[in-house]
């Protein structure tokens, strides 16, 4: 992706016109609303699992170093060979040179969010070396040559029609039909021949333990337990916020991932692996590596409010409940992440000047903060952000590069006003008299004339009217 | 890579100690509280878990060979995979093909490294067995960790996974099956909750199950 700025108010709005896919958005986004809301129906239990599974990641980013290192000695110790990498192209760069010693053609990926971050597929396609998508809305998706648009459903936007006729055009043996079980089938038989013949395979981490050098996956759909147990070599990429510090503590977090997720009490797979293939075991892979990815997180930790932001456990609640991400859908957000969580993570990652639209696309209704089972404050988080575009300073990259000449004059001037008594009494006479003469297409006014009527202003101002009704104007 | 590694723990130690964030303590009671008592918790596994499409087959300790082989048979089931060096699996070999209980599946022993028969376990294999370590009642989840008798394959690539399950085997929560266990004090390469057949939602939320992993899981509760 190129390093211009992402136009969020453009793909929106074209987002908004698509009836299709706004329907599709609205009916899976308030299934999924109601059947969270009973997974939390118990309100004391919602409480006491929420704080516990916030204090967990809390105590993890309050030891991150420390964590990390002891993650590392006990995966090492366990036969895992851990990698770490600054930026995405040095985390690719791993990978590649893994599967270049391995002689690797065809790799089968399981879901994961940091690969996407990587683009890791097109990265590979690149160097000769098929990537295939194994989680089934991913493979859709990549059938589609789009990009996901939920980070836990990512074919969300696609209704069954639409998925039928991409398979008759994409699959060589499929038969057209709208009929789930055999559209779930045929992705079978397509997707088992390349299990058990790929040479790697890829996975993200929910969760790393550093207590026992355990690596924790939780899937639906076994694909995942494919791709990390038929391939002879496992590679295991993960954001470096993604550790734990205990074996307990991950029951909380996954009952929190997966209830908030999709209001499951459980997945049907909770995957947890801690070693290659030891001697006399008869399957699973003779090698595991683990690339711990930094891309901008160190950055992000250094900041006492931002560093909140890593405690996420990539549930998607937060975008489920969003009334922006509900309407625009994910694809407006042209971001690995969308939704409220991929609006303040984004521009902390890549730069405000490229992202800094983001936190913008939001109502600041606090629906999202109401809903994370980690109790993340992203509201202020967006707050903070939308300040920092405008504002210089060092937190954030690119902060300050949103900042408008013609607007910074404006505040100034609003400010200079209403702090002197006659300036401001000044200012709402003329306005009272020239106000509505102005033309809507004046700078700034017409970003605000473009979706609403141009403001009235009154005759006269509220202290002359006052004044008449013989209240001592102060 | 390890300049990178230093560079990143550098970097993230640095910002920790120049805003240090004190470790909140975390309170387990809301896990160490959930209690359900003994017939309750079989009854729960049970309804969670057929909410899920999983099935039962309920038999005795004495039964259940005999039980598993009638109950395969009547569905038409071609091939058992199993692992012949575990105490379940000893007895089915020797009851399998005792008097009385010929014509059953083909009893397949999972005795060689997958490379082995790599294409005949993705192909021609209609189910596979295995033991389990427990249940867990607040979800409805089995507890299974594949050992080198008993390897990872057998209760993902067959079409139906057939998972033995004691009835005094079960667990109130995830947290307590771990803790009491001590689980920490060594992990298995590979340890698993399975809570029911593989299954996907990805087309417009539509449920379908044995996307990729096994179309139906049974469980055979021994009492
Ligand atoms: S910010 Fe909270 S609600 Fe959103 S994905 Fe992360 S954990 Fe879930």
């Amino acid at each position: 992706m190129g390093e211009t700025s992402i136009n969020f108010a453009k793909a929106s709005s074209a987002a908004l016109q698509d009836q299709q896919l706004r329907g599709n958005f609205r009916r899976a986004m308030d299934g999924l609303m109601s059947k969270r809301a009973v997974q939390f129906a118990d309100t004391a239990e919602w409480n006491g699992v929420r704080t516990l599974g916030a204090s967990v990641r809390l105590r993890a980013l309050s030891k991150l170093p420390e964590l990390l290192e002891k993650l590392e000695a006990n995966c090492t110790k366990n036969g895992i060979q851990v990698h770490w990498a600054s930026t995405t192209d040095e985390a690719n760069a791993i990978v590649l040179s893994i599967m270049q010693r391995v002689n690797a053609k065809l790799v089968v990926k399981g879901k994961s969010m940091v690969s996407e971050e990587m683009h890791l597929n097109a990265f590979l396609e690149k160097h000769g070396i098929e990537s295939l998508e194994s989680d089934l809305g991913e493979y859709i998706v990549q059938l589609d040559e789009a990009m996901p648009s939920h980070i836990i459903m990512p074919a969300i936007h696609m209704n069954t029609k639409q998925i039928a006729h991409l398979f008759k055009q994409k699959i060589k043996e499929a038969e057209y039909t709208e009929d789930v079980a055999q559209l779930t089938d045929l992705a079978r038989r397509v997707l088992r021949k390349k299990f058990a013949t790929a040479d790697v395979g890829i996975s993200g981490v929910n969760m790393a333990v550093a207590e026992t050098g355990t690596l924790c996956l939780v899937e639906n759909e076994g694909n995942g337990r494919m791709s990390t147990t038929v391939p002879p070599v496992h590679i295991a990429v993960m954001g470096l916020e993604k550790v734990v510090e205990k074996l307990e503590d991950v029951p909380p977090v996954i009952s929190l991932l997966t209830r908030s997720a999709t209001a499951q009490p459980i997945t049907t797979y909770v995957n947890m692996i801690s070693s290659p293939r030891k001697e006399g075991e008869k399957d699973g892979p003779n090698e595991i590596h683990l690339v711990i990815l930094d891309n901008g997180r160190s950055g992000i930790y250094a900041d006492e409010e931002l560093r909140n932001t890593l405690r996420c456990i990539r549930c998607g609640a937060c975008m489920n409940h969003c009334p922006v991400y509900t309407k625009v859908g994910g694809h407006a957000y042209q971001a690995p992440y969308p939704g409220p969580i991929g609006s303040i993570l984004m521009p902390q990652v890549e730069g405000l000047e490229k992202r800094g639209e983001l936190p913008h696309a939001c109502t600041m209704c606090n629906a999202c903060v109401e809903i994370c089972p980690v109790k993340i404050p992203i509201v202020e988080i967006m707050g903070r952000l939308r300040s920092e575009a405008v504002h210089p300073g060092d937190a954030v990259k690119g902060a300050g590069s949103h900042a408008s000449k013609a607007e910074a004059m404006v505040w100034k001037g609003w400010s200079m006003t209403y702090a002197s008594p006659l300036a401001y009494q000044f200012a709402t006479a003329l306005l009272a008299k020239l106000g509505n003469a102005a033309p809507a297409s004046l700078p700034l006014l017409k970003e605000w004339t473009n979706v609403r009527s141009k403001p009235r202003f009154a005759s006269r101002t509220l202290h002359a009217l006052a004044r008449e009704k013989g209240i001592p104007d102060v | 890579m390890s300049e990178s590694r230093n560079a990143i723990l550098g970097k993230l130690r640095a910002g920790r100690d120049a805003h240090p964030l004190p470790p909140p303590e975390s309170d387990f009671a809301v896990l160490r509280n959930k209690r359900w008592d003994g017939a309750e918790r079989l009854e729960r596994i049970k309804r969670m878990m057929e909410a899920v499409h999983t099935e039962f087959l309920e038999t005795t300790e004495a039964d259940w060979p005999t039980d598993v082989q009638a109950f395969l048979k009547a569905q038409g089931t071609r091939n058992l995979l199993f692992g012949p060096a575990t105490e379940a699996g000893a007895r089915l070999s020797a009851e399998w093909t005792a008097s009385g209980m010929a014509g059953g599946p083909e009893l397949i022993p999972y005795a060689d490294r997958v490379e082995t028969f790599k294409e005949r376990l993705f192909d021609g294999i209609d189910a596979g067995i295995t033991t389990t370590l427990g249940a867990i009642a607040d979800t409805g989840s089995l507890i299974v960790w594949p050992t080198p008798e008993e390897p990872r394959l057998m209760s993902l690539v067959p079409h139906m996974h057939l998972a033995l399950l004691r009835a005094d085997a079960l667990y109130d929560t995830f947290w307590q099956a771990m803790t009491e266990n001590r689980w920490a004090d060594g992990m298995p390469t590979n340890a698993l909750l399975i809570s029911g057949p593989s299954k996907t939602a990805d087309i417009e939320q539509t449920l379908a199950y044995g996307v990729h992993g096994p179309k139906r899981l049974v469980v055979v509760i021994i009492r």
